[in-house]
């Protein structure tokens, strides 16, 4: 009961906490291109869109962050037998996380935004590329610390029956780890860019500064195409290495109940099949694919899940290791179905981007703002699929899932505070979408004539020259910023 | 020294780093409603610590890190001990981190009220519950073989407990007073000065009160601490300071107090870390919480490589955001364009809203 409420209140958290990060991941790397070409080009519409695109970043930022406090506290309030546990190997890349990337992130976009007056154009530069990079390291952290417990390396038991560290550098060099991490990383390209299509198409339907939305809906293609191929190349590949170390996450995937040797079908779609004694109705399936993805050869086996059970049974002891078979097989299909239809989608808008035609075509400009929903449902389903793809386990072969939750806390206050941050994520939710979708309607700010930047002594001239100097002292009269 | 007591060390520095650079703002959060006589002068209030609340924020969960990894049993059983305090302390640390960022996106009263508030109340809940966690740990708490504690939520609202809180949120207010009396300009400085040349006077009770609670009713003998000494005297001489109008002075021994206040706690805790009062067999020390030494060892280089990285990049910030804040010329202040811009570095201080 209380690891199922556990189990409940940590997916609820994170779920809403990645709705945001990838956001994040992606913006600030666009909003860091933009600045960039704002800076190389002197062009001031680059300076616009680096506005208003930063302020939709912001937006995210500040419920990203808050909502990760939560997860960093959770391991040890709801799982406190796991933190006892690991503690020495998966707080770690935490500690390390905090130490790398969250010092940087904060301070960096504290001087972004702050800086536009402060800072040299290069330095205030700098500033959004740190921001850029700590959330790329900082995920690199948490994808370190996942992947360990996905499939756990670099430890040995002690007398005491426990894991302890023995090797760092392997948390890194974890083929989980490094799959996973590149598949997180594109992913959140993937839906930075559509955020920014979204609201570039928007823009572009009401023929609003056309000359500058056709500019970033054209960067967010140039970002998004790459990023989604190379994203299910990626993620095609992890299936394989977790089919390695996880067989039984691939098999529930399939919903493959028994070994197939080999030309193993991969099926479309199927009702039912979610229990061994269900016979499956398979709507369509396609000869060989299966193997093909599972293990990239054509005669690969794939495992059942009968099978599976039977061999850990016998290496685990007694217990049920088949995770919950529906939600591992739609979470996968939805995951690779919707990639599949946002790249034809993508494909569209670069064939119109090639005739020149983007800005007036009414159907690709309606259709892309509602596009900016897969992404999230994307990333949503492909955590569902890996994490819930690990049960029974917490720290696969390990530690069960129901071994780590806190000994001494009651369901009574997982329940409160179930509903105290479903609550307050609701109300914040609500705030956070009308605020993206009313500074994403917004008219793009400051006429285009008028002088590039801010802050400098208004008799500096146009010629850009003295850019590197500092403004001076007497004109820092500091902004009412918030 | 051994790695994990080296390692309680860095964790308290992270500690005492949390309470010293958030305890300004904290204060700055608190008294920005009250002390602010129009929505302007709020403002100044709040951007005195815009550009920093966040990097200061980080050293609270880089502590909470630093046990998670170097003492993962004193992690775990802090974290599931204080587990509704908890969920209080991350609902104010969420909405005070969304207000900043929110308030002013929207032009509407309702909204911005919620915000400034949530910012008020949330500054003044973070302190409180973190120095009543801090209390309970050195004052002790039923706590069984297993490391587990045995009580319910009642049961850490214990009296020592509640006046750590209480002495950190008066330790805060008096930071945020003397900061922003280095920040501000005009009648809001004159009144901020002589706030905190009050609240020094209460400071020094109320740590007074702290360090001797401490000391004797922990029954650790009569010779003093000399971190305690230290607690009062800097306090004091806070106080006494920000009357004669040494501003900078001021914050500087209220920072030393706040700091020497913490570290007083943390070194009657030590080696223990937190304390069981159903049998001291019980207690939680670094030594029966400690990660293995490699762990430690590959922290260490982690700590020694990039700490002093973070503290020279965090000292730029606050040496490019110096000087002192004032109510911009409508209309003419830095980094805005015009009001309706969306570009979010933007002021968006019309001239209505800034008289």
């Amino acid at each position: 009961m209380s690891t199922d409420l556990a189990r409940w209140q940590f997916a609820t958290t994170s779920i809403y906490h990645f709705l945001f990060v990838p956001v994040t991941i992606g913006l600030a790397f666009l909003v860091a291109l933009l600045q960039t070409s704002w800076y190389r080009h002197e062009n001031p519409v680059y300076r616009r869109l680096t506005r208003f695109f930063g302020t939709l970043l912001l937006i995210n930022v500040a419920i990203g962050v808050v909502t990760g406090l939560v997860q960093e506290f959770e391991f040890g309030m709801n799982w406190s037998s796991y933190s006892r546990e690991v503690g020495n190997i998966f707080g770690g890349p935490l500690a390390m996380e905090g130490l790398l990337a969250f010092f940087l992130e904060s301070t960096f976009l504290g001087l972004w935004i702050f800086g536009w007056d402060r800072l040299s154009k290069k330095a205030h530069l700098a500033c959004i590329w740190l921001v850029a990079g700590a959330t790329m390291i900082s995920a690199a952290f948490i994808m370190a610390a996942n992947s360990w417990m996905q499939h756990p390396v670099g430890y040995v038991m002690n007398a005491q029956h426990q894991p302890v560290l023995n090797n760092i550098g392997a948390l890194f060099t974890n083929p989980v780890f490094l799959w996973s991490y590149v598949h997180i990383v594109l992913a959140s390209l993937v839906t930075g860019s559509l955020v920014m299509l979204a609201v570039s198409a928007w823009q572009l339907r009401r023929e609003r500064e056309v000359e500058a939305f056709r500019r970033t809906a054209t960067i967010s293609l140039i970002v998004l195409i790459p990023s989604l191929v190379l994203a299910l190349f990626v993620g095609s590949e992890l299936g394989v290495i977790e089919g390695t170390y996880q067989p039984m996450k691939i098999a529930a995937a399939e919903a493959q109940w028994n070994t197939c040797n080999s030309h193993c079908a991969f099926s479309l779609g199927q009702v039912g099949g979610g229990t061994n004694d269900e016979a499956p109705t398979q709507i369509v399936s396609i000869p060989d694919l299966l193997s093909i993805l599972a293990t990239n050869h054509v005669n690969g086996q794939v495992k059942g899940m009968n099978q599976l059970q039977a061999q850990y049974v016998k290496e685990y002891g007694a217990g049920n290791y088949v995770p919950n078979v529906f939600v591992q097989y739609w979470s996968m299909r939805v995951m690779a179905y919707l990639a599949t239809l946002v790249l034809l989608f993508a494909l569209w808008g670069a064939w119109l981007l090639r005739k020149h035609r983007i800005e007036n075509s009414k159907w690709f400009l309606r259709i892309a703002p509602w596009v900016v929903v897969a992404p999230f449902l994307m990333n949503t389903a492909g955590w569902m699929l890996t994490e819930n793809g690990r049960q029974p386990w917490i720290v696969q072969g390990l530690m069960k899932t129901v071994d780590g939750v806190s000994p001494n806390v009651t369901a009574l206050e997982i329940w409160i505070s179930l509903v105290v941050f479903v609550a307050i994520y609701a109300v914040l939710g609500v705030a956070d979408a009308y605020l993206m979708i009313h500074y994403g309607r917004k008219e793009l700010g400051e006429s285009s004539d008028k002088e590039p930047d801010s802050g400098s002594p208004p008799d500096r001239g146009g010629d850009g020259s003295e850019r590197e100097s500092e403004p001076d002292e007497s004109q820092r009269v500091p902004a009412l910023i918030y | 020294m051994h790695l994990s007591t080296l390692w309680f060390v860095i964790d308290a520095l992270f500690w005492i780093g949390f309470f010293v650079l958030e305890g300004f703002d904290f204060g700055v959060g608190m008294l920005h409603s009250f002390i602010g006589r129009d929505d302007t002068e709020r403002r100044i209030a709040v951007n005195s610590i815009g550009p920093v609340w966040d990097g200061n924020e980080v050293w609270l969960i880089v502590a909470g890190a630093v046990i998670f990894a170097a003492f993962p049993s004193w992690y775990a059983t802090m974290f599931s001990t204080f587990y509704l305090a908890l969920v209080v302390l991350l609902l104010a640390l969420i909405v005070r981190g969304v207000a900043f960022e929110y308030q002013r996106k929207v032009d509407n009263p309702r909204w911005r009220a919620s915000f400034r508030w949530s910012l008020t109340i949330g500054s003044a809940l973070i302190p409180l519950l973190v120095g009543v966690a801090f209390g309970d740990m050195l004052h002790g708490l039923p706590i069984n073989r297993a490391h587990n504690y045995t009580g319910n939520f009642l049961g850490l609202l214990t009296p020592f407990g509640l006046y750590t809180g209480v002495t950190m949120l008066v330790m805060s207010l008096l930071m945020g007073a003397t900061y922003l009396a280095l920040k501000t300009t005009g009648e809001l400085h004159d009144r901020v000065v002589r706030l905190s040349g009050t609240l020094g006077w209460v400071a020094a009770v109320v740590v007074w009160g702290f360090v001797t609670w401490t000391h004797l009713g922990l029954g650790t003998g009569f010779v003093p601490n000399p971190l305690e000494v230290l607690a009062v005297l800097a306090v004091i001489a806070s106080a006494w300071l920000a009357n004669v109008k040494r501003e900078g002075w001021a914050f500087a021994s209220a920072a030393i107090g706040m700091a020497a206040t913490v570290g007083s706690l943390l070194t009657e805790l030590y080696p223990r870390v937190m304390v069981s009062t159903t049998n001291a067999a019980y207690n939680l020390t670094v030594g029966n919480t400690t990660s293995p030494s490699y762990t430690l060892k590959v922290m260490t280089v982690v700590a020694v490589i990039f700490f002093p990285v973070v503290l020279v990049y965090q000292g730029w910030t606050y040496h490019v955001f110096r000087g002192r804040l004032s109510a911009p010329r409508v209309g003419t202040e830095v980094g805005a364009g015009d009001p309706d811009t969306s570009g979010e570095p933007v002021s968006t201080v019309g001239p209505t809203e800034a008289t």
